[in-house]
């Protein structure tokens, strides 16, 4: 299997950069919603700011944002623009219907706190649909994502981050909880240790320029 | 019945012990919001520290809401005490003094001074839980100002919305009353028994220390008598922090994961005050006054 | 109006029945009877721990008889205790009082306990008739023991009752005080048409104000009767015992010989002109009494130190 240097780039990872490049900015506005076991929060509604290259930043408005921990930020767009990796090929793979290209990056740049990841990308419309991601120090997660009214620009309408959770526990000294616990929450932390942040954009504001302080 | 409970509120707050309560009140919410502002970040990492693990926290965690919940757990297990000081001090505290007996020479009956007292005691219970609420919640809102309410419980985390907690505060703290009217009231049975101050606060405070105590351990032989410890159910203030999740594990707006138990802690709670203030009444008409 | 009348004049305003109160084994009031009429200043004579508090407790409701009964105003206090204690005012032994408050705070309190109001200008009358009203304002735990007394006398006028309980008054005051105190009685008698019950373990300062005296010990009524006649100087009380006190009683009362005092088990005791000593004697044998023993006593005021001092 050749190894393709940054020089000699996959052209459909190219060509899925290209179609990123065209986007200098955004502010995409959007709902969030957190699915992890140990966790009872409410819909929220977002925004999410992203600068060429890798800045991005989600905020929820007026309140707190459960994030997974460094993985917002290597979403498709930082993952490519960086453009240190190299890619390896990976075959073809049937995902929801759709026949996708499966395209691994290794990262050149040592800096880098992803591992390796993995590309699924729909060759003809040049749009990544998944990425799962290994980082040295936040674990494994993947991307999911649907597109709709910004897939010209690449851009996602909805994106499903799902990640491992570790186990949560605060001890009753802390918490002084001395009441019967609640058995549900008890029997989801053992039975789900899969976490997901599903964010549904509603709309995007491209190229009009976002000051560097947001980040 | 209103002269006589303008009487004893008149003579609650005519007494410099009186302010002994709202002072330490003040004194140790201003104390933990003073820690909290300077080192706040670092007891909120260590109580995050799990979940830092996984999760990024974006946001105000430390806001207004989340110290008054802090400043509740602290203070609502002491502010029992300060009450006993009062309450248990009601009956006995005039018997000591010997004035009881200038009381129930007046038209009025025993029954009618009792009740008045403990309506008196009530309100000034009912006061220190408004002075509690004012300094906890309030100021800390303006101190630290509002955000999500942000809650690390035992086995989960709960993240309700800004929105949504002002409602569940005042729920908790109108189930507080019945807690700490509980402590009143057992204060006030303390006191009937009693011609002097201290064994009654004392006596209280142990009951309280004591109930808690059997409340708070895991020992199977304990638990068959648990749910009728009124110290059990002094603490299901926290049940309207808590909120029902839909199948998706979205949290619900607006709504309380387990009603029926705080309708239960209710009218346990409830049952003691009506228990123990019928009982002190008896006591004190059958009492010969003999300070 | 008669009934008015016949209220002030015929009917008694406290009457006493067979009243006894147990603490556990002790027999602190022991099957105590009297009557007080309206007008009277009734003194309740005793040394300390005769009893004379439990039974002013007992009038007050504040301690439940273990045995008899007991009216105020012809009705039963247990049962009609509020209309009862809206004419009564009362002190009961130490002045115990709210140190944190003044002395018109404390009137100001205990008016607002009262059915009808009591107006500002006769809290501060009040005050000016115990000699407090320069002390009106300052708290009560910068008072004498004097005028703690005083103002507990306040409290119990400020509401203008018709019937007035003090128990031990002049504890604590000086000399001028005990004066002072003395005079207000006369002067809540005589002028105010008021009743009074006293309670004093000295006779000095009960005999110069009471009109009807009864000397309580160990619980027993032991002496009781009209001042001056207990005092009379020609009198001497007389101690007699014989073999059937019942039916010497009725010789006694038949021929009206004294007033009647009461009778115990050591005998009946009566107020009698020494010369009159033998002539009861005789009646007595005449009558096929056996008289085991007659024993003069000097004075009321020695009878009640002897007392005192069996005790």
């Amino acid at each position: 299997m050749p190894m393709h240097s940054m020089a000699q780039t996959d052209p459909l990872i190219e060509k899925v950069s290209q179609k990123l490049a065209q986007v200098n900015d955004y502010v995409a506005e959007g709902v969030m919603k957190t699915d992890v076991s140990f966790i009872k929060a409410s819909l929220g509604k977002v925004k999410i700011y992203f600068k060429k290259p890798n800045l991005l930043k989600v905020k929820k408005e007026g309140g707190i944002s459960l994030l997974p921990r460094g993985g917002v930020s290597l979403t498709i767009n930082t993952l490519l623009n960086t453009r240190q990796y190299t890619t390896i090929p990976a075959g073809n793979q049937l995902l929801n219907g759709k026949n996708l290209t499966v395209i691994k990056l290794i990262p050149t740049d040592d800096n880098l706190d992803w591992v390796i990841s993995t590309l699924w990308i729909d060759p003809v419309e040049a749009l990544v649909y998944k990425t799962a991601t290994t980082t040295k120090e936040n674990g494994s997660y993947e991307i999911t994502m649907q597109y709709g009214e910004y897939a010209k620009q690449g851009l996602a309408s909805k994106i499903i981050f799902s990640f491992n959770t570790k186990d949560y526990k605060l001890p009753n000294g802390i918490t002084l909880e001395f009441g019967d616990e609640d058995p549900t929450a008890k029997q989801k932390v053992l039975k789900n240790k899969k976490g997901t942040i599903e964010i549904t954009y509603s709309k995007y504001t491209i190229n009009k320029g976002i000051p560097n302080n947001i980040f | 019945m209103w002269s006589l409970i303008q009487i004893e509120l008149y003579k609650i707050f005519r007494r410099p012990r009186t302010y002994i309560a709202f002072g330490a009140i003040a004194a140790l919410i201003v104390i933990i919001q003073f820690g909290l502002k300077i080192d706040g970040d670092t007891y909120a990492g260590f109580l995050m520290k799990d979940i830092k693990d996984t999760l990024t926290v974006d946001g105000k965690v430390l806001n207004g809401y989340l110290i008054c919940y802090i400043l509740l757990q602290l203070l609502l297990v002491h502010v029992p005490l300060l009450v006993a000081l009062i309450a248990a001090d009601m009956i006995s505290g005039e018997a000591n003094l010997g004035t009881l007996r200038l009381l129930f020479t007046t038209p009025y009956s025993r029954t009618h001074w009792v009740l008045a007292k403990f309506i008196a005691a009530s309100m000034y219970t009912i006061l220190l839980l408004i002075w509690l609420a004012f300094l906890a919640l309030f100021a800390s809102m303006w101190i630290f100002g509002t955000d999500d309410l942000f809650l690390m419980k035992s086995n989960y985390v709960v993240l309700i919305e800004q929105s949504d907690v002002l409602w569940r505060y005042i729920g908790a703290f109108v189930f507080a009353s019945f807690s700490l009217l509980t402590v009143t009231s057992l204060g006030f049975l303390m006191s009937s028994l009693s011609s002097n101050s201290v064994g009654p606060i004392v006596g209280t405070m142990s009951a309280i220390v004591f109930f808690t105590i059997l409340s708070t351990l895991n020992i199977p032989l304990f638990n068959i008598v648990k749910p009728y410890l009124f110290t059990t159910h002094m603490n299901n203030w926290k049940e309207f922090f808590d909120i029902k999740v839909n199948i998706d594990n979205e949290a619900i707006r607006g709504s309380i994961l387990n009603i029926p138990k705080i309708k239960t802690s209710i009218m346990v709670l409830t049952l003691h005050i009506i228990l123990f203030v019928t009982a002190s009444v008896i006591i004190i008409k059958k009492k010969d006054i003999l300070s | 109006m008669f009934g008015v009348l016949c209220y002030k004049f015929c009917m008694a305003v406290i009457k006493v029945e067979n009243i006894s109160k147990h603490f556990g084994a002790l027999k602190a009031v022991d099957n105590l009877s009297f009557e007080v009429e309206a007008g009277q200043v009734f003194g309740f004579l005793g040394q300390n721990g005769s009893g004379k508090s439990t039974t002013i407790r007992m009038l007050l409701s504040l301690i439940h008889p273990s045995s008899g009964s007991i009216e105020l105003f012809g009705k039963s206090i247990q049962k009609n205790r509020a209309s009862i204690l809206e004419q009564v005012g009362a002190i009961i032994e130490r002045p115990d009082l709210y140190p944190y408050l003044s002395a018109t705070e404390h009137l100001q309190l205990f008016a607002k306990v009262r059915k009808q109001k009591i107006e500002a200008s006769r809290i501060i009358d009040t005050l000016t008739q115990v000699g407090l009203s320069h002390r009106a304002q300052d708290k009560v735990q910068t008072f004498s023991l004097g005028m703690k007394q005083r103002l507990g006398i306040a409290i119990a006028l400020v509401h203008n009752p018709s019937l007035i309980i003090l128990d031990e008054p002049t504890n604590g005051l000086d000399p001028q005080g005990i004066a002072d105190i003395r005079a207000l009685i006369q002067h809540l008698a005589k002028e105010e048409g008021k009743t009074i019950f006293v309670s004093s373990h000295l006779l000095s300062e009960i005999e110069q104000v009471a009109n009807q005296i009864l000397i309580i010990h160990q619980g027993k009524k032991m002496v009781e009767g009209v001042t001056k006649e207990l005092l009379d100087p020609e009198k001497r009380i007389v101690q007699i015992k014989t073999m059937d006190d019942v039916k010497a009683l009725a010789i006694i009362v038949a021929g009206g010989f004294s007033q009647y005092l009461l009778t115990r088990k050591e005998g009946i005791f009566l107020k009698l002109p020494t010369t009159a000593i033998p002539v009861l004697n005789e009646s007595l044998v005449q009558s096929g009494i056996a008289v085991l023993g007659i024993e003069t006593k000097n004075s009321l005021e020695d009878y009640f130190l002897q007392i005192t001092s069996n005790a």
